[in-house]
């Protein structure tokens, strides 16, 4: 490890924020940063399975994030709910701990760390482009900046978010007579895509797969406007002809979709932009919409935040690192438990 | 640019024909001239720009991004093409993207020198698909699979013609082709098809099995052997010479033997064999010759191709598809008597007198280069397609042989969610004396929807392996396998190899243990 960039006298950033089985631990507040076990003391970035895990003696974490938590893990009775709004910062041990938007999804926050005047940033996962259903990512200036790395490589380039729902209306509208299955990740993206939707001026029904039912209402009951949106299952004499059905990417080639007329399987992700695994997918409409970072985000984000330090983790680590280091930033990756490749 | 190459992505995702026809349609009424003609000649093969190869393309990404970051991009995507369209940045102060039109016209016109210049201009003003598609369009193999024959039924079907009325006049047209959409979507007459070595779009005929053979009155008949080769078109006029397959296709380049012995101006209509001495070889010698850019003198020696003709469309300036069979068969016994030809022969006629004589001519003919017998009215005019009644296909019964199940891959498209492509085996002798079953094909067809849902429903109840999309499935249910030819193959692992295997029966009532073995098979090669 490196530490030329700070004094010899400088507090070691990884005497106090360190990997372990368990996952990421900030020693002087006694508390894990989305461990991947049940901890003691945890602080959540964000509620996707792979950050936000059930059976916490206590979770810190957005009202959002807290909210989500709930929905998935029975109500968590046994969990201490912290709840800490963006902007607000609350003292754990010697530490301060606070949360700044990232962008990512309903709640998600980048944890600020303080400890003796170094400042360390989780940002867990986040993306730079505007979202309708959460706030956008804030810089926040600090010493070390640990970043995830999904779509660290140049190929990566997210085309406009109103340019892929156009490609999925023309398709409607090219193929009236059958039914447009749009796989989504039920938390995040599913809700973005229905905003998405309205905000290109779909305002019919759109049906949802069964699994994406509690979700969506937590987002309507957060007062974001999901339009008029029905689970396939309350169907009467509905045949689908040219519906658009919101499902789990793994329903996609499931028997579910054998009620439907002559289904066109569009998968949402950030994958699709590479045509190998659009089709490993059975994308028969690829659309690139991801709540990661693309390259050119992730690159501007390190700008921006101006960090001497970076950590890179879950992803493409060694391009992101190769490239942090050729703009002069002490880059390295950082490997933790527990992250593997999501639905994105 | 744009919107051609939303259009390639669309059709490369997407799996099934009518889509990709609907795809096609929606494009060509909705581009204006001329970038929806460059569109088809896109999508039919007939672009081709000699200044600009992928070559050219080499260090491209390097001026980008680092050398690090392009391999590890390249070897992430694996498609150059691809990775230099994902990694470049569009430029907004590019300016707009070209038309098609643009890009055909320029590249045609460009010399290699001015190229890589035009080409990053156009890169940084594209999106990373319509980087893509210009690439793809550099390459000259669009690779998203749409035939020739189905652009063509694209545009056909925007004007509400038939196909064939395309066929008939596309090689006199070219790109980018406005009096062919000025035609289909704006009335203007038909363009001419009396250009120089035109397609005529072929007669087709109808399976028929014997119990509606009994219907039809044999004396209206003409029989003639249906040869197992390839249908071919030889198309001679005006010093043109061209070799047709029957979908259109000019497969003149693969067989330049038979192009070189025209030495005649006429339309014929014969089947395309492979021929040592007077026997015709099998239908796998003459695959070899198939789909070749170019032929060594190898190739043409130790598989020489032959034309066995059976009709003749056009002869001395005259178009005969108006006489009858019996007309034009007169016509093409006296010209080719007139001079011996050995690349072409005529396809003798079978006589018979009842249904029964010929049904017994068919059993006893066994040879490997026939497939059956092909029947045909004796006032038959020439038509174009398949029309009902004139024309039939008595097929060879086809073989049978009990394979048992292995392992079963979903669909795609329509048929993604059903375990639809079944690779099936027969019994034979491992190691250590134990029975041990060995593949001898798949099959993805022959089978009802009904049936399918069955074997489907079976395939999950019955599976002990999952690799990706494929299950292995134990080994308990025997299918009856249809198949046309047999063959010895050194590429599977049986050593067998099956011509057009699909299911015909479900055998739910034969035990596994009683299916066929390989042996029985290879008595079956001829």
């Amino acid at each position: 490890m490196t530490t030329d960039t700070l004094a010899p006298t400088a507090l070691n950033p990884r005497s106090w924020l360190y990997p372990t089985p368990r996952g990421l631990y900030c020693e002087p507040g006694d508390f894990y940063v989305d461990p991947a076990f049940a901890v003691a003391r945890a602080v959540i970035t964000h509620g996707h399975g792979d950050h936000a895990r059930p059976g916490h003696r206590a979770a810190l974490a957005t009202p959002e994030t807290l909210a989500i938590m709930r929905a998935r893990f029975q109500d968590m009775p046994d969990t201490v709910q912290q709840p800490l709004k963006y902007g607000e910062s609350v003292r754990m041990g010697e530490v301060e701990v606070g949360f700044a938007p990232a962008g990512h999804i309903l709640g998600s926050a980048q944890a600020v760390l303080a400890y003796r005047g170094q400042r360390i940033v989780v940002s867990g996962d986040f993306k730079r482009r505007p979202d309708p259903t959460c706030p956008p990512f804030e810089p926040v200036p600090c010493d070390v900046f640990i970043t995830e790395a999904t779509f660290a490589l140049p190929v990566f380039h997210h085309p406009s978010d109103a340019g892929e729902i156009g490609k999925l209306l023309r398709s409607v509208a090219t193929f009236p007579e059958r039914t447009h299955l749009v796989g989504v990740y039920a938390l995040g993206k599913c809700q973005r895509v229905i905003r998405l939707l309205r905000q290109a001026g779909y305002d019919k029904r759109i049906w949802l797969h069964g699994s994406l039912l509690s979700l969506c209402k937590l987002y309507q009951d957060h007062g974001i406007d999901l339009g008029d949106v029905a689970p396939v299952s309350e169907a009467i004499l509905e045949t689908f002809k040219g519906a658009i059905v919101l499902c789990p990417p793994s329903a996609l080639a499931d028997r579910w979709t054998r009620r439907f007329a002559d289904p066109i399987a569009a998968v949402c992700s950030g994958w699709m932009g590479v045509r190998a695994r659009a089709r490993q997918r059975g994308a028969e409409l690829p659309l690139i919409i991801s709540d990661h970072a693309d390259w050119a985000e992730l690159t501007q984000t390190l700008k921006d935040v101006g960090a001497p330090k970076v950590w890179v983790t879950h992803g493409r680590e060694e391009a992101l690192v190769h490239y942090a280091r050729s703009i002069g930033i002490d880059a390295e990756a950082l490997h933790l438990a527990g992250r593997e490749e999501e639905e994105s | 640019m744009q919107a051609f190459a939303r259009l390639l992505d669309a059709l490369s995702f997407q799996p099934a024909r009518n889509a990709k026809l609907r795809l096609i349609e929606t494009y060509l009424g909705e581009t204006p001239d001329p970038d929806r003609g460059w569109a088809l000649a896109a999508l039919t093969g007939g672009l081709d720009f000699p200044a600009a190869k992928p070559a050219l393309l080499r260090g491209f990404g390097q001026e980008k991004i680092s050398e690090e970051l392009f391999v590890m991009s390249y070897d992430y995507v694996g498609d150059l093409a691809e990775t230099l369209a994902l990694i470049w940045e569009t430029d907004p102060a590019a300016g707009p993207p070209p038309t098609l039109g643009e890009v055909v016209e320029t590249l045609q016109r460009a010399s290699r020198s001015e190229t890589p210049a035009i080409l990053k201009r156009w890169l940084d003003s594209l999106d990373a698909t319509g980087r893509w598609a210009l690439l793809k369009l550099l390459t000259g193999a669009l690779r998203v699979g749409v035939s020739a024959r189905l652009a063509k039924q694209a545009a056909a079907n925007i004007g509400h013609q038939p196909v064939d009325a395309v066929e008939e006049i596309w090689h006199g047209l070219s790109a980018p082709y406005r009096p062919l959409f000025d035609w289909l979507l704006h009335g203007a007459p038909r363009p001419s098809s009396n250009a120089g070595g035109a397609f005529l779009p072929p007669m087709l005929a109808n399976p028929i099995d014997r119990a509606e053979l009994d219907t039809l009155d044999p004396a209206h008949f003409r029989a003639e052997w249906k040869w197992d080769g390839i249908r071919v078109q030889i198309a001679s006029s005006g010093g043109v010479k061209r070799l047709y397959s029957r979908a259109g296709e000019d497969v003149s380049g693969a067989f330049p033997d038979i192009v070189d012995a025209i030495d005649f101006e006429g339309v014929f209509d014969g089947e395309l064999l492979v021929r040592r001495e007077t026997a015709v070889a099998p239908f796998n010698d003459l695959q070899q010759r198939l789909n070749r850019k170019t032929v060594t003198p190898k190739m043409l020696k130790e598989h020489p191709a032959h034309v066995r003709l059976y009709d003749v469309l056009w002869l001395e300036g005259q178009d005969l598809r108006g006489l009858s069979f019996d007309q034009r068969r007169a016509r093409l016994e006296a010209w080719i008597a007139v001079k011996e030809r050995p690349r072409f022969d005529l396809s003798p006629l079978v006589s018979f007198r009842d249904w029964t004589h010929l049904a017994e001519q068919r059993e006893a003919m066994r040879t490997d280069g026939i497939e059956g017998l092909m029947l045909k009215r004796a006032d038959s005019a020439y038509l174009a397609g398949r029309p009902k009644g004139p024309w039939f296909k008595w097929k060879r019964d086809p073989m049978l042989a009990d394979c048992v199940l292995m392992y079963a891959q979903r669909g795609h498209g329509k048929r993604s969610s059903f375990y639809s492509d079944f690779t099936f085996g027969c019994w034979r002798d491992g190691a250590e004396g134990k029975r041990e079953l060995a593949p001898v094909g798949k099959a993805y067809f022959g089978f009802t929807d009904e049936e399918l849902r069955w074997l489907d429903k079976w395939v999950r109840d019955h599976t002990t392996n999952r690799f990706g999309p494929v299950r292995e499935v134990s080994h308990g249910l025997v299918l009856e396998i249809a198949f046309d030819g047999i063959a010895r193959s050194t590429r599977h692992k049986s050593g067998v190899s099956m011509r057009f295997p699909r299911i015909n029966r479900i055998r739910t009532d034969k035990p596994a243990e009683e299916a066929d073995t390989v042996d029985s098979l290879l008595r079956l090669v001829p």
